[in-house]
């Protein structure tokens, strides 16, 4: 099977259903001005644009899963024995993520590490994943608030992809990155690519020159900052403490679990959850370890750009996609906040000096 | 200039608050972002113009001390009903008003723009040019505003202590205000209930809606997601959208500033107004009350008539 293929424009649509034959394919769809993955079907209109408002995340990780349904079944002949019933799917059907970007391709490797590559793997996920293909199209250039390449990505990278393609000459130069990947160029309305193969190169390093890089090289988070109560204090006063940021984010994993019962029915849940919702770390005792949108905020920053580097080898938790900066209610800007805590200038004293709590 | 005449009155009364909340530039120039002044260096930084859409006075109930807000017309009528509803001390605020003539809705730009990363914005009187690296267009500011400015009736505001500029009247007809619930009440139910589906679906559940809105007071203890009462399950069927914009609305009943934040802030573009303005339209024919405009109302739902003029049911 070749690795390298030309797909023209005009087959987009045909490559896509010829993908859901025996798939579900989740593709970027525009919904008036939104564009959302969705699974596709023939009345959805394909857009690749510009990146997505939603990470295509849901399709292997979805907003809400059902871990198992239950029912509680009383026995005729001894009523007051009840039984429950469980039931549990991992059944998943083959599926293709088509037409993310690379920064999403490279959310699924940050949530891999947590749910898939340890001891106990998610089976829902792990399923999931196994059965995906993922097709990414390149970024011509970057978007407002992308900062991929200063999180170690870039508009061309293929980590988490099986096949990448980049716009060329009327059409997509396609490059098979993993086994899966070349499945799919044998495909009849891929032609040869070759003869793109110098060009889509070229556009790519075009792009990979023009993304803005917030930090400075080899630059570490200041440990005095990080901890200055201060500094989060005043970057962080605009948050409403919404959860736009974290559940438009490719690599934010974090869920709650919740029974949702009728009477005798019921199905275990589990939903994305929101470090930046006060319900987040809230106890059942009643009290709140973060109880300041400060300490939720800082939690944010510091696992992506911190605590989970810390534990996976230097990874970052962040494919510096922009959306939470994009469309942030308030524009909180997480690239500054980290560019702070980065910068080899770093000085707590200077987020201390406040002209009241000096008079005070 | 408006904008040198709002640093003037910035510099003037910091000595006497926490914190002034301002505008400044965010991380493009298409973006303004808000800024908590607490020392005269960061005055330099203020912005004002047509970008300044977001509503700063939401910040206000937040607040511990005495702190100063930059508002547009439409911006005070929250400040007014947080008096109508007690949540600020208005000894508390000092409210430096701004005349406006109209802003900016990022979205429309950014469409017009074909989403192109925005090098450079300026402002001329009623349009905006945008230069991207495809080269420079010019907007026309009321094609790019977003819908509230287009029936604005406060371009100046309600309640100040300072006014930056001149106060200027609408010129937009007060009928205008409701066209766009017209239109939607000009479509059978089917429709309109295919036509909120639709929107709906694109919900995330993020409640940047409910966070960003001013007057959405319970926040932390919202029933969308309280265990108990457990109305609204953590699915994120259509119904659960539905329901937890259904109950978003009818807490705003008789209470919805129109400010538009909702709407201005959905990541999925959705247009969270609309369910609110319908309300308030009905809250205005039933009890002749528009939210926000006098501080000495008292907010429909706050009091209890056994005789209202245009409730019939004890009258049948």
């Amino acid at each position: 099977m070749a690795d390298k293929g030309y797909l023209p424009k005009e087959k987009i649509k045909e490559f896509v259903e010829a993908l859901g034959k025996d798939a579900a394919v989740y593709a970027p769809c525009l919904e008036g001005d939104t564009i959302i993955f969705r699974q596709y079907t023939a009345d959805k209109e394909i857009s690749l644009d510009r990146p997505a408002n939603t990470p295509p995340k849901g399709a292997i990780y979805p907003q809400c899963e059902t871990l198992l349904s239950f029912e509680f079944k009383k026995d005729a002949a001894t009523p007051q024995k009840m039984d429950v019933e469980l039931k549990a799917n991992t059944d998943f059907p083959k599926a293709v993520v088509f037409g993310g970007r690379p920064c999403d391709a490279k959310g699924f490797t940050v949530i891999d590490r947590v749910f898939v590559n340890t001891d106990t793997a998610d089976p829902y996920y792990k399923k999931r994943r196994e059965n995906t293909t993922i097709i990414t199209k390149c970024c011509n250039s970057p978007y407002a608030g992308c900062f991929c390449v200063g999180v170690g990505g870039g508009p061309a990278s293929r980590e988490g992809s099986d096949v990448v393609m980049t716009e060329v000459d009327g059409g997509y130069y396609l490059e098979a990155v993993t086994e899966k990947g070349k499945a799919v160029m044998s495909l009849s309305m891929i032609q040869d690519g070759s003869s793109y193969e110098a060009k889509a190169k070229q556009a790519n390093e075009k792009a990979t020159g023009a993304v803005r890089n917030p930090f400075p090289a080899d630059a570490r988070i200041s440990p005095e900052l990080f901890d200055s109560g201060d500094f989060w204090g005043r970057v962080v006063d605009k948050c409403v403490s919404c959860g736009a940021c974290t559940f438009l984010c490719p690599t934010c994993y974090c869920f709650n679990i919740t029974d949702e019962q009728a009477i005798t029915t019921g199905e275990r849940i589990r939903s994305w959850d929101s470090c930046m919702f006060q319900h987040f770390t809230l106890e059942t005792s009643g009290h709140n370890p973060r109880p300041a949108k400060y300490k939720r905020f800082r939690n944010r920053v510091g696992h992506k750009f911190s605590y989970y580097p810390e534990k996976y080898d230097g990874a970052i938790a962040c494919t510096g996609c922009g959306r939470c900066i994009r469309y942030c209610p308030v524009s909180v800007d997480i690239s500054e906040i980290v560019g702070y805590l980065k910068d080899p200038k770093a000085d707590p004293k200077q987020w201390a000096a406040d002209k009241k709590d000096a008079k005070n | 200039m408006s904008t040198q005449k709002l640093k003037e009155i910035i510099k003037q009364v910091l000595p006497d608050v926490e914190t002034v909340i301002c505008w400044q530039e965010g991380y493009d120039k298409l973006n303004v972002t808000p800024i908590f002044i607490t020392s005269p260096e960061q005055v330099d930084q203020v912005v004002w113009n047509p970008l300044c859409a977001q509503n700063l006075a939401s910040y206000l109930p937040s607040q511990k001390k005495k702190v100063a807000v930059a508002v547009k017309g439409c911006d005070s009528r929250t400040i007014v009903q947080y008096m109508q509803e007690g949540l600020i001390d208005r000894n508390n605020v000092v409210i430096i008003g701004i005349p406006c003539k109209g802003t900016v809705s990022k979205k429309k730009v950014q469409k017009a723009i074909g989403n192109e990363p925005v090098e450079e914005v300026t402002f001329t009187d009623g349009s905006i040019k945008v230069k991207t690296p495809s080269g420079e267009k010019t907007l026309a500011l009321a094609d790019v505003c977003p819908t509230k400015c287009t029936s604005c009736q406060f371009p100046t505001p309600i309640v100040y202590d300072q006014l930056t500029a001149d106060a200027i009247k609408s010129d937009k007809p007060p009928e205008s205000v409701y066209a766009d619930v017209a239109e939607l009440e000009g479509k059978t139910l089917e429709e309109r209930k295919a036509y909120f589906a639709s929107q709906f679906d694109k919900c995330i559940r993020c409640y940047a809606c409910r966070n960003a809105c001013p007057m959405c007071v319970c926040q932390d203890s919202c029933i969308a997601e309280t265990r108990d009462p457990h109305w609204i399950t953590q699915k994120n069927s259509l119904d659960e959208k539905v329901m937890f914009h259904m109950i978003h609305a009818l807490h705003l009943a008789g209470r919805c500033v129109e400010c538009g934040e909702c709407e201005r802030v959905c990541p999925m573009e959705i247009p969270v107004a609309k369910l609110k303005k319908k309300i308030n339209k009905e809250m205005k024919d039933l009890f002749d009350y528009t939210p926000g405009v006098n501080p000495e109302d008292k907010p429909p739902m706050y009091t209890f008539n056994v005789d209202e003029a245009k409730i019939k049911e004890h009258k049948l």
